[in-house]
């Protein structure tokens, strides 16, 4: 018996690449004239607003939905013209994925490993193997509907993962997940990029963004942002950037608004992150204003900007109110 | 931030109570023996993580779940009781709107559910409409919304009959950075307005939002309090780590008994350690060319480690 074999390829180019990539609903321009690629081995992350057009930029791109114009190619195929081979070549992971809740977890994967065409032996050892990559070795016999939420994400990685595809699309595969499981999720999709699977993955939790290569950003259906997580940074947010601790922030933060250089004010949990302009004002300045505004226990320090930064900046340059962010 | 009137010191009840609440599902124990309380005018966290019990705790205080034990009460009344109807607001995970039904006829039928005045309608949805700024998509069906705006048409439909209490399960889930703030944005007005708000999150960075949050876990509250307290109790050290492998300093941390936990979420890796055990990490760390250099520990690391702890 033999182990399955790789999912097919053609030609030795990117995993993925989109070329002036378009999708039209009646009126709403959904996807506009996207283009950018997406190296073997590469974890790619594809931000942006809810509606800003990323689940119809993998549903083109899976071979699920057809552009309206422009071309893609995954994994050498094109998704216009050859969509069988590309779902051939892949593995999806949509925000709604459906798994039986009242089969047991090894159950699952031999429903959906049948579907690919893996049977006997083969599929008992994909399974277990699986099993072991997504952390559910002790889990194989639990009811499906038992799992919490975020062992269930792991269970449809695990069956997007059967047919060893060589790119896996996961669309906010992490949404409404707690932070102990996201961590699991993560250092399972970093062990399949380091094994050389290409993974693009959608996500509205910016922290786990850092782990990719690189990351495009959408805002209302076209791609206003690519490159790397540091060089977004130094493109983004190249103010300043201090962030305020201590008590009673809220309501002071908007006296610092009119200091000068400072730029935007913007919370983040019990914090405040303020863009200051060169020759704007001190860390100084702005704690001694905060205390004034009547906060206390005030820290104030420069810090690397984050990706929420970043994504702030973007959206805000391109459309949406900056009093949006606040 | 004071405590407010207790329900025992005369004044008025607390907003919400819940006391010793316990509930089973078959083999599962969802609730087992929560107990919190939630002053009038509070924004209360319940945080922990996924089938810690908060959204079985939010449907018993909606009286939508019966307890198999412990008491929850609203307002000083029974939750469930008919004359809560008017006083609370619920906005549950899947909250189910009209999806054929645009956004203008969502709201009216849901004015119509509370017997709204028309006049009284007319007033609220516009004040609703301009804070969530959906003023310009009410002729459009809620099936067309993207997520973040369908989460907001969910609340402005929760709040039509202006509740005293609302409570809300995850209301951000789904939802980018930017929605997630102006709902959160929208909670810090209506709780400024005197609204007493109960939500549950699994975003840290929320919970910190929070005038008092409870950490749930496996059914029951592992710490109660101000985030900022919480926190500035934390009993162990966190530390950043620089230089060395990212991938080779992930194994050594995993194998290093000290070390609680080794968040690589965000560009630095941050570690938390046992109070007086730094010495002996930077020591292990050392020939993989790392350091180890002071950190603030924030909610998430209190998070991450009372979990594991309780675990």
């Amino acid at each position: 018996m033999t182990a399955p074999r790789p999912a097919p390829t053609a030609g030795d180019g990117p995993a993925i690449e989109a070329r002036e990539l378009s999708r039209r609903f009646g009126a709403f321009l959904a996807v506009d004239r996207v283009s950018f690629e997406v190296e073997r081995g590469e974890i790619f992350g594809y931000l942006g607003a809810n509606g800003a057009g990323k689940s119809t930029t993998i549903r083109m791109l899976t071979g699920l939905l057809a552009p309206t114009s422009g071309t893609g190619r995954v994994a050498g195929f094109d998704v216009r013209t050859e969509p069988e081979a590309v779902k051939a070549s892949i593995g999806y992971m949509s925000q709604k994925f459906s798994l039986y809740l009242d089969l047991p977890v090894r159950e699952n994967l031999v429903f959906f490993g049948g579907a690919y065409g893996l049977w006997g032996k083969a599929l008992a050892r994909r399974a277990d193997e699986v099993l072991a990559l997504a952390d559910l070795r002790d889990a194989g016999d639990v009811t499906t509907g038992d799992l919490p939420g975020g062992v269930r994400q792991r269970l449809a990685l695990a069956c997007a993962i059967l047919q060893r595809p060589r790119i896996v699309f996961l669309d906010e595969p992490t949404a409404g997940v707690d932070p102990v499981a996201r961590r699991t999720f993560w250092r399972i999709i970093r062990e399949l990029a380091r094994e050389g699977t290409t993974v693009f993955v959608t996500t509205h939790y910016l922290d786990e963004a850092e782990y990719c290569r690189r990351i495009g950003l959408m805002v209302d259906g076209r791609l206003v942002a690519l490159d790397t997580p540091a060089a977004l940074k130094a493109t983004w947010v190249p103010e300043r950037l201090l962030v305020a601790r201590g008590r009673d922030l809220a309501r002071a933060g908007e006296r610092l608004r009119g200091l000068p250089g400072v730029q935007h004010v913007v919370r983040f949990g019990a914090a405040l992150h303020v863009r200051v302009a060169p020759g704007g004002v001190s860390e100084e300045a702005v704690a001694a204003a905060l205390r004034s505004a009547g906060a206390s226990d005030v820290a104030v320090e420069g810090a690397e900007p984050s990706l929420e930064d970043v994504f702030l900046a973007v959206v805000g340059a391109n459309g949406r109110g900056a009093e949006a962010a606040s | 931030m004071a405590a407010g009137p207790t329900p025992d010191g005369g004044a008025a009840p607390a907003a919400v109570a819940a006391r010793g609440l316990a509930r089973r599902f078959g083999p599962v124990t969802a609730l087992d023996g929560l107990s919190f309380e939630v002053a009038r005018g509070e924004l209360f966290g319940l945080v922990g993580p996924d089938g810690a019990g908060k959204t079985t705790a939010i449907r018993a205080l909606a009286g939508l779940v019966r307890l198999d034990g412990g008491e929850a009460r609203v307002l000083g009344v029974r939750a469930g009781a008919r004359e809560l109807r008017e006083r609370l607001g619920l906005m549950p995970q899947q909250y189910s709107l009209y999806r054929d039904l645009t956004v203008e006829e969502n709201l009216r039928f849901f004015s119509r559910l509370y017997v709204l005045p028309r006049a009284v309608y007319r007033e609220r949805v516009a004040r609703l409409l301009a804070i969530t700024r959906l003023e310009r998509f009410t002729d459009r069906r809620a099936d067309a919304l993207s997520g973040g705006m369908y989460k907001k048409l969910a609340l402005a439909c929760a709040l039509l009959h202006e509740p005293e209490v609302l409570l809300l399960d995850e209301p951000t889930n789904g939802v980018d950075p930017v929605s997630r703030r102006e709902l959160w944005a929208l909670l810090g007005e209506f709780v400024h307005g005197g609204m007493t708000v109960l939500v549950s999150t699994p975003y840290m960075d929320e919970a910190e939002r929070c005038t008092r949050v409870a950490l749930v876990h496996r059914g029951r509250a592992l710490l109660q309090g101000e985030p900022s307290a919480l926190i500035a109790q934390f009993q162990d050290e966190a530390y950043e780590v620089h230089g060395g492998d990212r991938d080779l300093l992930d194994a050594r941390l995993a194998a290093l008994p000290p070390v609680r936990e080794a968040s690589p979420a965000g560009a630095r890796l941050k570690v938390v350690v046992a109070r007086g055990a730094r010495d002996e990490v930077a020591a292990a760390l050392a020939p993989l060319g790392a350091t180890l250099a002071p950190a603030a520990p924030d909610f998430e690391d209190l998070f991450l480690s009372s979990i594991r702890r309780a675990s």
